[in-house]
């Protein structure tokens, strides 16, 4: 029987009264306690200390094989879909190429609003026109744009707010990132490290758009760090130092790490003489000032392109018996470090691929660097032991996992270029080890892979940091970009270039279920909770699938 | 780098002004472009112009532009959606881009007239019995890689090459592959595709095969070509008519 109207308009009058209670803004503190609530994922690495690891124990490794697909987004978009959503109570935030922001009903994957964001056709991405996703705060949703603007959104109208410019895209200055929010500032960095910008990092009020502070990744004239560029006079200026991946947030040291990408021009370090700082580092920043307190460079004077553009994940643990902050990194240049996280100090570090291109790391965790004759080839490959997709520490297990690309080389060829605004600087190329081979694809495959296992192939890997030992290995055929997530329960997620999708025990590596997405997984899992029911969500292809249990 | 470079430059001055298909482009503009070409576009689409699948530019036929002046526009424009970004060029590096590109088909080759096309055909044909394995515009078999459009995808010394020493020229993408299943049957074909879980493949009676990895006892690639070496059974007069005949076959689009 249908209810008479009035009765229907009184219960939609009841439950208005309800939602707001439960729909609640994200303020700084739920950011902060985000943790605390698994059912919600308020930000791109789930948390601050960006383990991207959930507490959600519905799903778990006897049941996992009864995960079936609830939904399936489709963007509207050929580009890659590496976006990370947010999940804030029930209600999904993504972002679709090149710029777009879109809301769903994270139930059904209905659409609520898309805000269409045409970039600027100045915009010069090197390696496609991408996005990884969005930040929250409030009732406001922060969007970085291909041609270097950072938009606040009204979350639920998809309504923009305010506008900021906060580079020249014909400059070759892009976004790509995630913006992360911290206290009253939205924090974002610029890409383009292969166009010579300047690279930097810098928060703006989340009222207004206003720049509130500026680092700079490459010092200029009088700043520390400047001495270490040599070689041609205006090196720095053009010397890269991009970011394209989201920093990490420590409350109680206040201090907000980023990774930093490659010094331009990218394949020679001729042009660039000494060890070219801040590039291919992690720098700590003062949330409040933007003020260095501490940088930890992994590749100094880089030859290879080993971008340190990945997320700083970090552990609160025992550390030779005593607690400590700690901050774990697989790098591009093939080693997984371990730092302390208050001052930048090195405490481990192992090569988790094959690396020839260094012998070691000293007792500071400088790499001695072993270069490779000319021709000869260097591992791992341009593409790196990983790169930006993000790893995942579980608590419960105590290791870290990595998608890496194992057996892998480049060979590198080093030219003389000069900088022309807003064209590549890049100073060589790499090319294949394999005599009339082809390199690997560094972006984007097609359906077809026949020559991998000569060039590398790809792996989820479980590293112990306390050893460096790998505990396991799960590989697969075809390379890989995906980011991994972990659970409470033991379960991994990830995926890979031929669109599997898997899930994994995380103490042993046993496959316990996999779907077969089709098309190339280049972005992180992350799992929610609405109305008691936990799904696991993954950009695949050209679409976003949503799972749960049947 | 730079023995390749000069080397590469020299062939394309001994190509430029006695080729009708790159004539029409002017030496310098080619010098340019393979300049630019190598700073600019080589990291995707790679030496050859074949590293995006699906995208093989030596072929000098493209799936949204054909005039150069529609060429010369989508190097500027990019392709919106993938992950072909705009370029921003002088007018001058355009035209040396567009110059290579058109030109990268003709690099590296043997001496034009080198050879009997149609001499080579019946070789093909006949002495060589090509057409067992492989297949060219619709006749022979589908076990070895079909050859209709050879001529526009490798360069002359690359086929003479893969004639003379078959095994060390092959492509990992032309592997043959040899599975036996659990009840002992045993496949053998060129694999078409592979992933962590199957393998793709077009087996000796030109059916293509799906196979399952966990269904399989044994599976191996293998790294010898099934192709005999040709260098001791046909003279260097006979591989050049062979290699003239390959170059004649540009497909049918």
């Amino acid at each position: 029987m249908k209810p008479p109207m009035r009765s229907v308009l009184f219960a939609v009058f009841l439950v208005s009264l309800v939602i707001p209670i439960l729909r609640a803004q994200v303020s700084n503190d739920r950011l902060l306690r985000s943790a605390d609530e698994p059912r919600n994922w308020m930000m791109y690495s789930g948390t601050y200390a960006s383990q991207r690891y959930s507490t959600l124990s519905q799903i778990n490794p006897s049941n996992v094989k009864n995960l079936e697909q609830k939904w399936i987004f489709q963007a509207e978009s050929l580009e890659k879909f590496e976006t990370t959503p947010l999940v804030v109570d029930g209600i999904m935030y993504i972002t679709q190429a090149p710029s777009d922001a879109l809301a769903l009903d994270a139930k059904t994957g209905r659409v609520f609003w898309i805000y269409r964001y045409y970039p600027s056709t100045d915009a010069r991405p090197c390696c496609g026109s991408v996005n990884r996703g969005l930040a929250i705060l409030g009732d406001t949703l922060f969007l970085a744009t291909l041609d270097a603007h950072l938009i606040a959104l009204d979350a639920k109208t998809g309504r923009p707010i305010w506008n900021t410019r906060v580079a020249n895209a014909s400059a070759g200055y892009a976004m790509t990132v995630a913006p992360l929010v911290v206290k009253d500032k939205v924090i974002v960095g610029v890409a383009g490290g292969e166009f010579g910008i300047r690279g930097f990092i810098a928060a703006y009020d989340v009222r207004t758009g206003r720049e509130a502070w500026r680092f700079n990744t490459i010092p200029g004239p009088g700043e520390p760090g400047h001495e270490t560029w040599q070689g041609q006079a205006d090196a720095w200026e053009h010397g890269g130092g991009a970011i394209w991946t989201t920093g990490s947030y420590d409350p109680a040291l206040n201090l907000t790490y980023w990774g930093t990408g490659n010094p331009g021009p990218d394949w020679n370090p001729g042009q660039r003489e000494g060890d070219n700082l801040y590039s291919d580092s992690v720098v700590a920043l003062d949330t409040d000032t933007g003020k260095l307190k501490w940088s930890f460079q992994f590749t100094p004077n880089d030859p290879y392109d080993y971008d340190s553009t990945q997320v700083p994940v970090l552990v609160d643990t025992n550390w030779n018996g005593s607690p400590r902050k700690l901050m774990m990194w697989a790098n591009r240049n093939g080693f997984f470090y371990v730092l302390d996280r208050a001052n930048g100090q090195f405490l481990a570090g192992y090569p988790f691929v094959k690396v020839n291109w260094a012998s070691g790391l000293d007792a500071k965790g400088r790499p001695i660097q072993t270069p490779q004759p000319e021709n000869a080839p260097t591992f791992p490959g341009v593409q790196g032991g990983t790169n930006w997709y993000s790893p995942s520490y579980s608590p419960h297990t105590g290791l870290f996992y990595v998608s890496a690309w194992e057996n892998y080389a480049s060979v590198f060829v080093k030219e003389e270029q000069k900088y022309q605004e807003g064209q590549r600087f890049v100073g060589g190329r790499p090319t294949t080890p394999i005599p009339g081979g082809q390199n690997i694809p560094s972006l984007k495959r097609g359906p077809i892979n026949v020559w991998t296992e000569a060039a590398g192939h790809g792996a989820v890997v479980a590293i112990d940091p306390r050893t460096g030992d790998k505990k396991w290995r799960f590989l697969m055929t075809d390379v890989t970009d995906s980011g991994i997530l972990t659970t409470a329960t033991d379960l991994l997620f990830a995926g890979g270039r031929e669109g599997y999708f898997h899930a994994l025990d995380a103490r042993t590596g046993t496959l316990l279920w996999n779907a077969s997405l089709g098309g190339q997984v280049a972005s992180g899992p992350m799992t929610f909770e609405v109305e008691g029911k936990q799904y696991v969500s993954v950009a695949a292809g050209h679409s976003l699938f949503t799972f749960a249990l049947r | 780098m730079v023995r390749k470079c000069c080397l590469a430059l020299a062939v394309i001055s001994s190509l430029v002004g006695n080729r009708p298909a790159s004539a029409q482009y002017s030496q310098a503009d080619v010098e340019a472009g393979y300049t630019l070409y190598n700073a600019n576009c080589i990291t995707c689409h790679g030496a050859n112009g074949d590293s995006i699948p699906g995208v093989n530019l030596r072929t000098n036929q493209f799936r949204r532009v054909a005039t150069d002046a529609e060429l010369n526009r989508l190097i500027q424009t990019g392709i919106p959606g993938t992950a072909m970004p705009p370029g921003r060029y002088t007018t001058a590096d355009l035209a040396g881009l567009v110059a290579y590109i058109r030109s990268m088909r003709d690099f590296d080759t043997i001496a034009p007239g080198r050879g009997d096309a149609v001499h080579g055909q019946t070789i093909f044909e006949e002495k060589g019995n090509c057409t067992s394995c492989h297949r060219v515009n619709r006749k022979g078999s589908r076990v070895a890689p079909d050859l209709s459009d050879i001529g526009a995808i490798r360069s002359p010394d690359a086929l003479r090459r893969s004639l003379m020493d078959p095994t060390g020229s092959m492509l990992p993408l032309n592997r043959y592959v040899r599975a036996v299943t659990r009840d002992g049957k045993v496949i053998t074909g060129r694999r078409l595709n592979e992933d962590t879980y199957t393998i793709q493949l077009i087996d000796t009676e030109e059916r293509l095969v799906s196979l399952v990895k966990s269904d399989l006892r044994e599976y191996v690639v293998l790294k010898t070509s099934a192709m005999p070496p040709y260098k001791e059974k046909l003279t260097s007069g006979e591989l050049d008519d062979v290699v003239a005949y390959l170059r004649t076959l540009k497909g049918a689009r």
